[in-house]
């Protein structure tokens, strides 16, 4: 799937063949039905949530010309809609979405002021 | 020659694609760093510029993913960005296929390096260039450091690759710049980008700063996506410059959180 997107992202030609025929672009990935419908629609919320990394993604949305606080917001909603990130870089350490990455940022405590 | 000019700045897309977004008086400091940066890079008369970057999947990917690249091509091209999303017009830029060639067999005696004889650029490198050298006339050596797709090079040989990049610059005869770009701690593209942990960061950078090699060699992956973000995975670039001017200190001109810009805004060079 990440493939998939590596190869949208940077290439001109096969931009204009996935917004002529989104599905028949899709052809010789090795996707699931799930994974196929979250790149056609396109479904942010689902993308982010299986595990696709937020550098590809992101271009992935300005591609389709999201606007970037409704990318943020796709991404959230599709944490609560499905879940926890499954696999990837986001789940490596679990990623459960913003509530408890700020609960852990508040843990780490006062840090000595460094002068810079 | 030898290195005429180093340091690091940030790289994030919303910098320039965003700008219209954030705080004026904010960004407009920013620019003027920048724009202070650039006046030190010029003031340097450089050849060449490499460019340490953590390129975003632009050209390397999981089914073949180098720890550490360099390009070797008499141009490249970017953004590979929408250009409207990032408020830079795709252009052609200038490299030189001979010089490359001539750092990246040096680098190779030290640390293992691959080459590329082709590179879009993303806006990793895009966003430094817009500011430091917007005419695109300065050719630019990138160099790619893996902070995307763990596992990722341990932070020790980030540091060797600095020292064989300095290493490299002393072999060849023209006049080298040296810059790194990332972010410090920040969670890119995720539902956190905005969040900046700003003690972390001002920690880093004092370290950065007095070039303090064990404390920077001492951060962990696991540790730092925890405080820090995916991002901090990039503070191998900044380390880099560190290992290329090792014992030498550095100036930060510019630090502040904007977090529409999603990152620590850096601007910060070594005292050469």
């Amino acid at each position: 799937m990440q493939k998939f997107l590596f190869e949208l992202n940077r290439d001109e030609d096969f931009q204009s063949r996935y917004l002529a025929d989104r599905r028949a672009a899709l052809a010789g990935f090795d996707l699931s039905d799930e994974e196929q419908r979250a790149l056609s629609e396109p479904d942010i919320g689902l993308l982010f949530h299986i595990g696709v990394n937020g550098q590809i993604l992101m271009h992935f949305a300005a591609f389709h010309s999201i606007e970037w606080q409704d990318y943020l917001q796709l991404m959230r909603d599709g944490l609560d809609a499905h879940g926890p990130v499954r696999e990837g870089v986001y789940a490596v350490t679990g990623y459960e979405g913003v509530e408890s990455h700020s609960a852990r940022l508040t843990q780490i405590g006062e840090l000595e002021e460094g002068d810079i | 020659m030898s290195l005429v000019f180093a340091g690091v700045c940030s790289h994030a897309p919303g910098i320039v694609g965003r700008a219209d977004q954030a705080d004026p008086a904010a960004k407009d400091r920013l620019y003027d760093a920048f724009a202070d940066m650039r006046n030190r890079l010029e003031a340097s008369e450089p050849d060449a510029l490499i460019v340490v970057a953590a390129e975003h999947f632009a050209n390397f990917f999981m089914n073949n993913m180098p720890s550490f690249a360099m390009g070797m091509a008499d141009y490249y091209e970017g953004p590979i960005e929408n250009p409207d999303w990032l408020g830079i017009q795709k252009t052609r830029i200038p490299g030189d296929k001979s010089l490359s060639e001539r750092l990246i067999r040096k680098v190779m005696e030290r640390s293992d390096v691959s080459y590329a004889e082709e590179w879009k650029f993303d806006h990793g490198i895009m966003v430094p260039l817009h500011f430091l050298t917007p005419s695109y006339k300065l050719p630019i050596i990138p160099a790619n450091i893996n902070c995307q797709g763990p596992p990722l090079a341990p932070l020790n040989r980030a540091w060797a690759f600095g020292q064989a990049l300095r290493e490299a610059a002393d072999s060849v005869p023209e006049r080298i710049a040296l810059i790194g770009t990332g972010g410090i701690s920040h969670w890119p593209a995720t539902p956190d980008s905005g969040k900046i942990n700003e003690e972390w960061d001002r920690r880093f950078l004092d370290e950065w700063s007095r070039c303090d090699k064990d404390a920077m060699l001492s951060y962990d992956d696991t540790q730092s996506y925890i405080d820090a973000g995916q991002g901090a995975f990039e503070i191998r670039t900044f380390m880099t410059i560190s290992a290329a001017t090792e014992g030498i200190e550095g100036t930060v001109h510019f630090y502040e959180p904007i977090p529409i810009f999603a990152v620590g805004c850096t601007i910060a060079t070594i005292n050469l």
